[in-house]
């Protein structure tokens, strides 16, 4: 039985990355959600993400970064796979990601590389009950005002009612008036641009490396089927439950870790099969 | 007689292979409520669409106050003031009833305000902070109707605006058609109970197999049993 300090621990550590998986959960998500397109090359744009974070010294000229990849690649190949067959947007998006990973091997080797912590982020932090990198308490800060301006974008403005309005019927959403591609492309970007400034931020915990992503995505997409598939709030409680479940597994022993999140999404699978905040009907 | 505000000229349409509508032609004119009434499966609802532009016809012309629309895609004919008002009424069950009538507005050139929209159904101003899929089958259809109205559309497609609602409901949905008629609202409706279709309609074009087979007024219809016993089997 692990000790009270050490669960205590690992209960940050499940919120450090339950936080960052329900950010790459709420890109993913989004862009199932409304353009019915399962990306699978977002843990790819995950890993250059974090890949930009060792490049450029400056988060601002990531942020570029991501943004310019998200619309280039909405533009450019995934636009033109909209109204294909599901088989035929996993096979584009997925060539995608490893076309990434691999101009990413080609540039930096397939060596891990680490991002040293940020200046203001070093150190540890005293809680009273705990000792904690200040890193990982940041993270979870930044990723929570993160999710709070997701949450913003997508509630209170009108982008995000014809984001939320175009998950639900993406062909209503154009009879009322509205140019749904070109919405889409927004969703898109804002997709993108999660997955990238997740793994900026990430980079400095975990070593970089070119098939870093894909852990992460099949991560992410546990948490989309446990939040209920193209569900914010589901993609958000969804991931801390998920960065908890395998936080708190590895106290134990870690090789149970992934076991038991599937345990956890198989479980609710036969309970609730359209997730915890998922509705049913269309995918 | 002046040029229609929406004509639309031998169009034919199709699902895949299977043609559905046959050189059809009609007109709505300024003002003017007009029924297109036809058995299940005569293509009415085929025609909404093809006119909204969801389904492109593979020939003939829509026009909207002459300018041709068809083959464009639904959303600049809507801003153009087409509304389609659905059958199914695909109300957005995750956004309130408020968030389903300011996304309509989002595009239109002249909107309704809310409160002009809550005057004319009272009913949505009590629910507007409801998400949609809590409102009751007549309530759906009060805000698929709002919301075409907020846009000020100036031609309604109304398709089966009182299938599977009660007759006290139908009622009150009748009353509030007869009302968008006589305040001059342009609307071409498809319905399967014609005596309520022809309550307020002007004019009447019956569909047959995706072929209009009759047009004419509602007095001329209810006057001829034969004519409706043929083709609308009443």
């Amino acid at each position: 039985m692990p000790s009270a300090p050490l669960l205590l621990s690992q209960a940050f550590n499940g919120l450090a990355l339950g936080t960052l998986l329900a950010l790459v959960s709420s890109g993913l998500t989004i862009i199932l959600g409304t353009l019915g397109v399962l990306n699978f090359a977002h843990g790819a744009l995950f890993m250059l993400g974090a890949y930009a974070m060792y490049v450029v010294a400056t988060a601002t000229g990531s942020y570029v970064l991501a943004v310019v990849v998200g619309v280039a690649l909405e533009r450019g190949l995934v636009r033109l796979f909209y109204a294909r067959p599901h088989e035929d947007q996993i096979l584009v998006t997925f060539g995608a990601g490893i076309v990434f990973t691999e101009i990413a091997r080609a540039i930096f080797g397939g060596n891990a590389l680490t991002v040293p912590t940020p200046s203001w982020g070093q150190g540890i932090v005293h809680l009273g009950f705990l000792f904690y990198p200040t890193y990982r308490l940041q993270l979870i800060g930044i990723i929570a005002a993160l999710l709070i301006a997701l949450y913003l974008v997508l509630y209170r403005t009108s982008i995000g009612l014809v984001v939320r309005a175009g998950i639900e019927d993406a062909r209503m959403v154009g009879i009322l008036g509205i140019n749904v591609r070109r919405a889409f492309l927004a969703v898109f970007v804002i997709g993108v641009v999660t997955a990238g400034v997740s793994g900026m931020l990430y980079a400095p915990i975990i070593s970089v490396e070119p098939d870093m992503g894909s852990n992460f995505l099949v991560q992410a997409f546990v948490v989309i089927v446990i939040g209920g598939l193209g569900s914010f709030p589901g993609a958000v409680v969804g991931g801390i439950v998920a960065g908890e479940i395998i936080a708190l597994t590895s106290a134990f022993n870690a090789a149970y870790s992934d076991v038991m999140l599937y345990a956890v999404m198989a479980l609710l699978l036969v309970l609730r099969p359209q997730g915890l905040f998922g509705s049913e009907g269309r995918v | 007689m002046t040029a229609s505000l929406l004509e639309i000229e031998r169009i034919n349409s199709f699902y895949g292979d299977s043609h559905i509508l046959f050189d059809v032609s009609l007109h709505v004119g300024r003002n003017e409520v007009v029924a297109l009434l036809g058995r299940n499966g005569a293509g009415k609802t085929t025609t909404l669409r093809t006119i909204m532009g969801v389904l492109a016809p593979r020939s003939g012309s829509i026009r909207l106050d002459g300018e041709p629309i068809a083959g464009r895609p639904p959303f600049e004919i809507a801003r153009r003031g087409l509304q389609l008002v659905p059958e199914e009424r695909a109300i957005f069950g995750q956004l309130t009833v408020e968030e389903n009538l300011r996304l309509a507005a989002l595009t239109a050139p002249s909107a309704w305000t809310l409160d002009r929209i809550y005057e004319f159904f009272p009913r949505l101003r009590e629910r507007r902070r409801s998400g949609g899929r809590q409102l009751s089958g007549g309530e759906q259809q009060m805000l698929a109707i709002a919301r075409a109205l907020i846009r000020d559309a100036r031609v309604i497609l109304l398709d089966e605006p009182f299938e599977g609602l009660a007759p006290l409901i139908v009622r009150d949905l009748v009353r509030v058609s007869r009302e968008l008629a006589e305040q001059g609202r342009t609307i071409l409706v498809v319905e399967q109970n014609v005596t309520a279709a022809l309550s307020f309609a002007d004019r009447v074009y019956i569909l047959n197999n995706g072929h209009i087979v009759w047009e004419g007024t509602p007095e001329a219809l209810r006057s001829d049993p034969a004519l409706m016993k043929a083709h609308l089997g009443i």
